[in-house]
């Protein structure tokens, strides 16, 4: 079995697409599959069916660099038709920091006016019509790493592959900061803990700490002067989030914030507590080395945050595949609206006819059976738990 | 002017669809139109009914444009399969292909699309000033249906290098090239062509197809643009945007955007040449298609619209006014996607100020995070709706106050004879937007058309836009504006029907002296004399909003008198005696003041909205209990 992550090749067919509510992942031993791809064509280092490791640098390119515009002509003071006669260097020279570009010494050298370059780079253009020359500065070399150990199964001619490892994987609901890796460590008892400052400890530096329903602002503060890898909790407080970014969060498109640590949240935002199926997952993963990415974007194609444990404890099995049909009696789901927020049931019916709710809208709903006993919610207001 | 001749002058009917007809107009009786939205691929299908065409019923599924599937026309294909399994029509043929004509129980006779896939058309505009060449190219662009991710200017303050980085950090679906007048400037219109050169910014779609740009400026630099840009981009030359200052000529701009979105930008989408083969007509962008729908309610009833498409990612907000057709997008305020970005940009307290009962701000912030994490989820209790449509009132206000920045007066443009006083109004009312001569509000989205009582969606509107005097309210019954804007390019009288009939929810009218008083004060007295000859007649008192029934297409004589500081339309003091037309909520009579303020102390100001929202009997009142203790 192979895990669909946002950049996985698989594809779904027709009928599922249209039956299928999407849950997040939380499978115990499947097949990952990562799509390593290079912003601009380049070099693979390695040929297909090597094998790789979190850090292993798997492929590395030359994104071109920035052009600098000059003002030429009126550094010179001269028009810009006449400015390229007074060019030192051509298209395409090479230039150094503080090199002459240009001059202008008329009156038998009583008047010097030049035009000094601003950066290292290559004269790209000479412009007669705005007296601008362009200077390009030397391309930034870019490198990709294997961000999961496994085997390369793949190689896309100059501009990626395919990795594949045999691991644990679990999508998160949301996330901050990128690509990471560490040892797990449970630091929770239970899944409804909260992780406060003073639970934070010297020994968590690069590790990947399991909270569970909360970590407060101080705590995740002190988790980043800690160097702490990253956290996995069940929520956390919008407001602490804006306060730790340093700004609001406007629309969920993250992974690129300045910092260094990766967030994963589970379930949401407020206290959450983390579902006892992925908390007790990553207990039973406690010290294994694990990759971790907090990036997400919720638009059609959504990304998730995602945490990747390879292991060699199961083999992958072909179990649970019936869930990705859509939800029926007997389906694991999440509720992830108000009243029954973050609540964990079992499907019992799913009535045909639309329904009235609360608000008087009516939509189609489904009956869940909870701890507490049935309720009625809304359809889109579950997700399938996937195992 | 007959109703078809006015429409005739904003729908140009398209010819090659006409040629490309399975069978005669007459002989038609079943159109199947979509919109490919961002999340979800919606169907309508309409059909003639003893030779009137209706809407008959939709079919919805989300969309497949992005991983895992790539593939748009899987989208497609389940929207149509609902409509198949609701009407036991069949549709598609076995190969998954959309059968045409329609024969023996089988098939459509017409098909045609609208797309926001993927984010929809998105633009980066460029000319030589801010507040002239750039503006216009802006407006060119959003008047196609375009999202703008920046408009560069040589004057826009920012250095060189800035510029350059942001341009290629930006991968948009296309440039529009805008700068000085015929005849004008050449040097500073290349140097901001330079500059785009320079950067060399990659398509959205891919980097390895050239970028489409249309130049829109001064026509003599044509011949040095053409040799910068025709190696690195789909160049594509048309008339100058603002040939003279006083003059405006987006059109030329945006039929181009619209060609090279369908050449360049739509056939790189996945499955897109094939839905395009589909399609009798060209695609659309979704807001190009609702923007047409807006022009038609303005252009039917020879009145000033302001229209909103209030989306789960963006809000558009179309006006046509004394015959001037704009249309602003704000790309980051929407009620699911870019929730938070409306509590970013409004803030907490502007959002909390419309929630009548006690919540702290922290699980505000959480709520409507879980939303944004979570989009496509609705709201199951009373108080999550009343939060959402207190969200919405702060998306619509914001999206009007854009929308005030685009429709404005060229700048630049000299007027002979103006006096200093003119000047002075000229500078302090810089949009010709003005709410008083707002006579109709219309209304499309999600959260507008899934509101449980039409008086909810109403009142956001009304809360939002403040109108003031005599103002229409419609609303989109299911979200069809853009795909009867997009079939009105074929046939404009079907289109028409379907909208007046099945489309355009009236929902009644609203009536609002503009001023201020002391609360409880009498500010105006009433007469509404009803089709049965019933009056209805009251002072009205400062703060007090009512509602009066009067159905849908049923008229009344109204008379206002309005003390010396409040305008009810005919100016400060004046009398009104007017035709009001009621509506599916009815008349509002809303004597709230404008601007409209909410009491600062926080238990007087949810009694204040107890109050308005019991008087218009907005929500079920069992749930309201003790919300304003």
């Amino acid at each position: 079995m192979t895990a669909i992550t946002n950049d996985s090749q698989e594809k779904e067919s027709a009928e599922e697409a249209y039956a299928y509510t999407p849950g997040l992942k939380v499978k115990r031993g499947i097949t990952v599959s990562k799509t390593r791809t290079l912003p601009l064509p380049g070099e693979v280092l390695f040929k297909e069916g090597a094998d790789v490791g979190f850090d292993t640098i798997v492929m590395r390119t030359e994104v071109p660099g920035k052009p600098t515009i000059m003002k030429v002509a009126d550094v010179l003071n001269v028009k810009p038709e006449d400015m390229p006669a007074f060019m030192v260097k051509k298209e395409g020279d090479k230039v150094e920091e503080g090199e002459i570009v240009a001059k202008y010494t008329p009156f038998f050298g009583l008047i010097k006016r030049f035009a000094k370059s601003p950066t290292r780079g290559v004269v790209e253009a000479v412009s007669d019509v705005t007296g601008q020359v362009i200077i390009r500065e030397p391309p930034t070399p870019v490198e990709v790493k294997a961000y999961i150990p496994g085997k390369m199964t793949k190689v896309f001619s100059r501009s990626g592959v395919v990795i594949e490892t045999h691991a644990a994987f679990i999508q998160g609901i949301f996330g901050i900061g990128g690509e990471r890796h560490g040892a797990l460590l449970t630091v929770a008892e239970s899944p409804d803990d909260v992780l406060t400052a003073e639970k934070m400890t010297p020994d968590y530096k690069g590790k990947i700490l399991v909270g569970g329903s909360l970590i407060t602002l101080d705590a995740f503060k002190k988790a980043m002067e800690l160097g702490v890898c990253g956290i996995i909790v069940g929520g956390v407080r919008g407001v602490d989030l804006t306060e730790f970014l340093g700004y609001e969060l406007g629309v969920a498109i993250t992974g690129q914030e300045d910092i260094n640590i990766t967030l994963i949240v589970t379930e949401g935002f407020g206290q959450m507590s983390m579902s006892t199926r992925t908390f007790n997952l990553l207990k039973e993963f406690d010290g294994y080395e694990a990759a971790i990415n907090g990036a997400t974007q919720i638009r059609a194609g959504v990304i998730r945050p995602e945490i990747i444990i390879p292991h060699e404890k199961y083999t992958s099995r072909t179990e649970a595949e019936d869930l990705a049909r859509g939800i029926r009696p007997g389906t694991p789901v999440r509720i992830i609206g108000e009243p029954y927020f973050g609540k964990i049931g079992v499907v019992v019916s799913l009535p045909v006819n639309l329904m009235d709710i609360e608000t008087e809208s009516p939509v189609r709903v489904l009956e869940v059976k909870l701890e507490e006993g049935n309720v009625i919610v809304p359809r889109a207001n579950v997700e399938i738990i996937e195992e | 002017m007959s109703e078809s001749k006015k429409r005739a002058m904003i729908w140009e009917r398209d010819e090659k669809a006409i040629l490309r007809l399975h069978k005669s107009e007459e002989k038609m009786d079943h159109i199947l139109v979509t919109d490919v939205g961002s999340t979800t691929t919606k169907a309508r299908l309409f059909q003639k009914i003893k030779g009137e065409w209706r809407y008959v019923l939709s079919g919805e599924s989300p969309t497949t444009v992005e991983a895992p599937y790539e593939n748009v026309i899987m989208g497609v294909q389940n929207a149509i399969r609902e409509i198949e399994e609701l009407t036991g029509l069949g549709i598609l043929s076995e190969e998954g292909r959309i059968i045409k004509p329609h024969s023996k129980g089988m098939g459509v006779d017409f098909y045609c699309s609208t797309s926001s896939a993927g984010g929809g058309l998105q633009m980066m505009v460029a000319g030589v000033i801010k507040t002239m060449t750039t503006e216009s190219a802006n407006r060119a662009a959003l008047g196609a249906g375009a999202i703008v991710m920046d408009a560069v200017a040589v004057d826009d303050g920012r250095p060189d290098h800035e510029k350059i980085d942001r341009i290629r950090h930006l991968r948009p679906d296309m440039l529009l090239l805008a700068g000085g007048t015929d005849g004008g400037t050449t040097a500073l219109v290349m140097q901001i062509a330079e500059l785009i050169a320079a950067a060399d910014p990659k398509a959205r779609l891919g980097a390895d197809y050239k970028l489409p740009l249309v130049y829109a400026g001064n026509k003599d630099v044509r011949p040095a643009v053409q040799s910068l840009m025709k190696e690195k981009f789909a160049l594509s030359i048309v008339d100058n945007l603002r040939p003279v200052l006083e003059v405006e000529n987006t059109e030329p701009a945006r039929m181009a955007i619209h060609e090279l979105f369908m050449e360049h930008v739509m056939s790189h989408a996945p499955g897109y040449p094939e839905l395009m083969k589909w399609a009798d007509l060209d695609i659309l962008p979704t807001p190009a298609g609702e923007g047409m729908a807006m022009q038609l309610i303005a252009y039917v009833e020879g009145k000033n619209v302001l229209g909103v498409g209030l989306g789960g990612a963006t809000t558009n907000v179309y006006s046509v006014f004394d015959g001037k057709f704009v249309r602003s997008v704000s790309a980051n305020l929407g009620m699911s996607y870019s929730i938070c970005n409306v509590l970013k940009e409004a803030g907490i307290e502007n959002i909390i100020r419309w929630v009548p009962f006690e919540i702290d701000q922290s699980t505000v912030v959480d709520i409507l995070r879980n939303k944004m994490i979570r989009p496509t989820t609705i709201p199951h209790t009373l108080k999550s709706l009343l939060l959402e449509q207190a969200v919405a009132r702060e998306a619509l206000r914001l999206g009007l106050r854009h929308h005030k920045t685009i429709a404005t007066r060229l700048k630049g443009a000299k007027t002979a004879h103006r006096m200093v006083g003119d000047m002075l109004e000229y500078s302090l009312k810089e949009t010709y937007i003005e709410m008083m001569k707002i006579d109709i509000i219309a209304g499309t989205g999600g959260l507008l058309s899934h509101a449980p009582r039409r008086v909810q969606s109403l009142l956001t509107l009304i809360d939002a836009f403040q109108p003031e005097g005599i103002t229409k309210l419609y609303q989109d019954s299911v979200f069809m504006m853009p795909h009867l804007g997009v079939l009105s390019k074929a046939f404009p009288e079907i289109a028409w029907n379907i909208f007046d009939k099945d489309c355009l929810v009236r929902l009644g009218t609203v009536i609002t002296p503009a001023g201020t008083a002391n609360q409880g004060e009498v500010i105006a007295n009433m007469r509404i004399v009803m089709p049965d000859e019933t009056l209805f007649e009251r002072d009205l008192q400062f703060g007090e909003i009512i509602r009066v029934p009067l159905g849908e297409r049923v008229k009344a004589k109204a008379l206002f008198s309005v003390k010396q500081n409040f305008d009810v339309g005919a100016g400060l003091g004046k009398s009104l005696e007017t035709m009001i037309e009621g509506g599916v909520v009815g008349v509002i009579i809303d004597a709230r003041g404008r601007p409209l303020t909410l009491p600062e102390h926080d238990g007087e100001r949810r009694r204040t909205l107890v109050r308005w929202f019991d008087s218009l009997d907005l929500y079920p009142k069992e749930f309201m209990e003790g919300w304003e203790k």
